[in-house]
C-alpha cells in the first residue's frame, strides 16, 4: 500500500513535468495558430532557433542560463517579427493549403540550415548547478529541474491567461481575430498587432525550445520530429483557447506517464488513442470553439 | 573494308585493355545515413571512411585508383536503400558495397548482393543472421550478443537482481535476449523487462519504474545518439546510482561521440564493447590523434567511425591482393581469411565459416580522464569472440 502510494505521488509528479514540457514547447503554437488562426506548421522551426540559441550563448559566450533563456526569447521574436511582415503577412488571407505548404517549405529550409551550421549531432545541454539534484518532499525525491518546469509553466499560464483576457492588447487580439475588417474600421492598426502577436508566439515556442533542451534533445530535425505533439497539444486542447492547451498537455503528460509507468508494453502509442478519443468525442477539442 | 573495320575493332578493343591495364579504377559504394533524425549516426561512418582515405587513398598497387560514392540512405528505411544499393550495382557499376547504419537496410541489401555477386562490407547494422542472406555478406562491426552476453555472463557474478530496459526494435530484442540468456544460465534472477519504443523522447517513467523494483542493476541498450543522453539524464535526475542501481549495458549506451553531452550521471556506467577512443593500443592513439586533427580537437571518434576505418582497411587490403583486377569470388575468398592484429580497436578477423567479425570484447567503465568522460577499458573479458548467437542457433 505504502509502495503504491508513493507509485501514485510519483506518477502524478513526473505526469504534470511531462505535462508541462508539452506545454511549454507548444503554447507558442496556441498563440500563432489557436489565437491568430495561421496553421503554423513551422513553429518548432522557432523552438529549435531558441534552444540553438540559448545553447550557444551558454557555451560560446559563458552567458549565464536565465540571462541565454531572455536572450533566446528576445532574439527569435525579433527575427520572427521580420518573417512575419516580409513571409507570413502575405498569407493571412490564404487558405490553409496555402498556409501549411509555405510552413511545410520553411521546416525544409530550416533544417537544411541547422545541419549546415550545427551540424547533425544533437547539442550538449548543461544545465546549472542549482538547477541539479533532486528536492524532496513527502518522502520522495523529485529532479529540481522539472519542479522548476512545472512552476514557470503554471507561471506562464497565468501570464497568458491574463494577457489576453484582461488587457487592452488581449481584447484588441481577440477582437481583430473574430472579425479583421471590423476591428480595422474601429481604429486598430491590425498589421502592427499581429506582427506583435506573432513575434510573442514564436518568442514563446523559443522559450519552449530553450528551456525543453534538457529533455527533448535540440537538432536539425527538431520541427519535424515534435510537429506531431504541438499538433496534438492544440488540437485537443481546442483552437481559440488558451486554457484548452494547458489542460490537455496535462491530461497527455499524466496519462502517457501512468500508461508508461504501469503498463509499458502499449508505450507510447497511448498518446495517439486518447487524441483520437478525445477528437471524435468533440471534434473542436476540449475547448474549442464549436463553428 | 570488312577486314578493315574488324581490324580497326581488334585495335579498339586493344587499346582499351592497355588503358585499363595503365589506369585501373575500384569503384566503392558507400551508403549511410546523411539526413534525417539520425543522420548523427551516419556521419559517424562517413567520417571514418573519408579519414581512411584521405590518409591511405594512396596504398595501392601502381595504376590503380579507388573512387568512392557516397549515397544516402535517409535513416532506417529499407526502401530507400535498396534502391540506391540498386542504382549503385546497376548504373555505376560499383565493385564494393560498404557502411550501412542500420539493420533493416542491410537486410534489404543483402539479397541484391547475392543476385549481382557484389561483395558488401558491412560497417555498422548489427542484426546477427544478416551474413546468413548473401554469401556476398561480410560484416567488420559486430552483433548484439557479441555484447551482451559476455556481459550478461559478468554481471551475474555481480549483481543479484538485474532490471532490463531495451529499444523496441530488433537489435534491442537481441540485445535483451542474449543479455538475459547469458545472466539467467550463470545464475542471475531478472525483476523485470520493459521495452521502449523508438519515438521516445521521457524515460523518466521507464526508470521510476525500474528504482520502484530496486535490482541491484539495470541492463540498457538504447540505439545510442540523443537516446543514449535522454536515458542516461533520466538514471541521473532519478538519483538511481545513490538508491544503489548500477547501470550498465552495451556500449551503444555510452558510443564516445555522445558522451560528452552525458554529463557527470554517466560516470561508473559499465559496459561491454569492442571499441573505445580511451583504448591505449598504439593504433588506437594514433587513430584518434589522427581524428581529432581531421575533425577538431574536442571531437572523439564512436565505434561506428572506428568500424569503418577498419571496412576500408579490408577492402584496400583485397584490392591489393588482386592488384586491382576485382573478382568476387576471389575477393569473398580473401575477405574470409582476413586478418589484422592492428586494428584500432585490437586484433581482428573475419570468420571464415559465417564471415563475421572476430573481435576482442572489453569491460569498460566511463572515468573522467584528463576533465573529459571516456569509456576506460579494464579488462578484456572475451579474446577473439565470435559471434555467440550463431553458435547457439546453428544454421542448418
Amino acid at each position: 500500500m505504502q509502495d503504491f502510494l508513493s507509485s501514485l505521488v510519483n506518477v502524478a509528479f513526473h505526469g504534470i513535468a511531462y505535462g508541462m514540457i508539452l506545454y511549454l514547447i507548444s503554447v507558442g503554437l496556441s498563440v500563432t495558430m489557436g489565437l491568430m488562426g495561421f496553421a503554423n506548421l513551422a513553429h518548432g522551426v522557432f523552438a529549435m532557433a531558441g534552444g540553438y540559441m540559448m545553447l550557444s550563448a551558454m557555451s560560446g559566450l559563458d552567458v549565464p542560463f536565465p540571462l541565454a533563456i531572455v536572450g533566446a526569447f528576445v532574439a527569435v521574436a525579433l527575427a520572427s517579427m521580420v518573417l512575419e511582415r516580409f513571409l507570413y503577412s502575405r498569407l493571412y488571407s490564404a487558405g490553409e493549403l496555402e498556409q501549411v505548404l509555405f510552413t511545410i517549405g520553411l521546416i525544409f529550409m530550416s533544417v537544411a540550415l541547422a545541419r549546415l551550421v550545427y551540424g547533425p549531432l544533437p547539442q550538449p545541454v548543461f544545465i546549472p548547478g542549482y538547477l541539479k539534484g533532486q528536492i524532496h518532499l513527502l518522502g520522495s525525491g523529485f529532479p529540481a529541474y522539472r519542479v522548476f518546469l512545472i512552476v514557470f509553466s503554471v507561471a506562464l499560464a497565468g501570464l497568458l491567461w491574463f494577457g489576453v483576457e484582461r488587457t487592452r492588447w488581449g481584447a484588441m487580439v481577440r477582437a481583430t481575430v473574430d472579425y479583421r475588417l471590423m476591428a480595422q474600421s474601429l481604429g486598430i492598426n491590425t498589421a502592427r498587432l499581429f506582427t506583435l502577436t506573432f513575434g510573442l508566439g514564436s518568442g514563446l515556442a523559443a522559450l519552449g525550445g530553450a528551456l525543453g533542451a534538457e529533455i527533448i534533445a535540440v537538432q536539425p530535425t527538431y520541427p519535424f520530429e515534435h510537429l506531431v505533439y504541438f499538433l496534438i497539444v492544440v488540437a485537443v486542447g481546442g483552437l481559440g483557447s488558451l486554457r484548452g492547451p494547458f489542460v490537455a498537455a496535462l491530461l497527455i503528460g499524466v496519462f502517457d506517464t501512468a500508461c508508461k509507468y504501469w503498463v509499458p508494453e502499449f508505450g507510447s502509442f497511448f498518446i495517439y488513442v486518447a487524441t483520437i478519443a478525445v477528437l471524435l468525442w468533440r471534434p473542436e477539442g476540449l475547448f474549442g470553439k464549436a463553428t | 573494308m570488312r577486314l578493315k573495320l574488324s581490324t580497326l575493332i581488334a585495335v579498339l578493343a586493344l587499346s582499351a585493355a592497355v588503358g585499363s591495364a595503365t589506369a585501373q579504377t575500384v569503384k566503392i559504394g558507400v551508403i549511410t545515413t546523411y539526413s534525417g533524425p539520425t543522420a548523427g549516426q551516419g556521419d559517424q561512418l562517413d567520417k571514418g571512411f573519408k579519414l581512411y582515405l584521405k590518409l591511405n587513398g594512396n596504398k595501392l598497387p601502381p595504376g590503380v585508383k579507388v573512387e568512392p560514392i557516397f549515397r544516402d540512405d535517409t535513416g532506417a528505411n529499407p526502401d530507400a536503400a535498396k534502391r540506391v544499393a540498386q542504382e549503385l550495382i546497376v548504373r555505376d557499376k560499383v565493385q564494393f558495397l560498404t557502411g550501412v547504419v542500420w539493420t533493416p537496410n542491410a537486410a534489404a541489401i543483402a539479397p541484391l548482393t547475392a543476385e549481382a555477386h557484389v561483395p558488401f562490407i558491412i560497417a555498422n547494422a548489427a542484426g546477427w543472421n544478416i551474413p546468413r542472406m548473401s554469401d556476398y555478406v561480410a560484416r567488420v562491426s559486430h552483433t548484439l550478443p557479441q555484447s551482451a552476453y559476455p556481459l550478461g555472463k559478468w554481471a551475474a557474478k555481480k549483481f543479484k537482481r538485474v532490471y532490463t530496459v531495451v529499444a523496441d526494435f530488433a537489435p534491442g530484442h537481441e540485445a535483451e535476449a542474449a543479455f538475459i540468456k547469458g545472466y539467467k544460465d550463470a545464475g542471475g534472477e531478472i525483476v523485470g523487462s520493459a521495452r521502449v519504443p523508438l519515438a521516445n523522447t521521457d524515460f523518466i517513467p521507464y526508470m521510476q519504474r525500474v528504482k520502484d523494483a530496486k535490482p541491484n542493476a539495470i541492463f540498457a541498450f538504447n540505439p545510442g545518439g540523443k537516446q543514449a543522453t535522454a536515458q542516461m539524464k533520466a538514471f541521473g535526475d532519478l538519483e538511481l546510482g545513490k538508491a544503489g542501481i548500477k547501470y550498465i549495458g552495451t556500449g551503444d549506451i555510452t558510443a564516445d561521440e555522445e558522451l560528452q553531452n552525458m554529463g557527470d550521471a554517466a560516470l561508473g556506467v559499465l559496459t561491454v564493447h569492442h571499441y573505445s577512443a580511451a583504448g591505449d593500443r598504439p593504433a588506437n592513439k594514433s587513430f584518434v590523434a589522427a581524428y581529432k586533427k581531421e575533425y577538431g580537437e574536442k571531437l572523439n571518434p564512436g565505434y561506428m567511425a572506428a568500424v569503418a576505418w577498419d571496412a576500408m582497411d579490408l577492402i584496400f587490403h583485397v584490392i591489393r591482393e588482386q592488384k586491382g583486377k576485382i573478382d568476387p569470388d576471389k575477393t569473398m575468398q580473401l575477405i574470409r581469411n582476413y586478418k589484422n592484429p592492428d586494428s584500432p580497436r585490437g586484433p581482428i578477423q573475419i570468420d571464415p565459416e559465417t564471415r563475421d567479425i572476430v573481435q576482442n570484447e572489453y569491460l569498460r567503465e566511463v572515468r573522467k580522464v584528463n576533465g573529459q568522460l571516456a569509456n576506460v577499458e579494464l579488462e578484456i573479458v572475451e579474446t577473439q569472440y565470435k559471434d555467440p548467437w550463431k553458435e547457439f542457433n546453428k544454421a542448418k
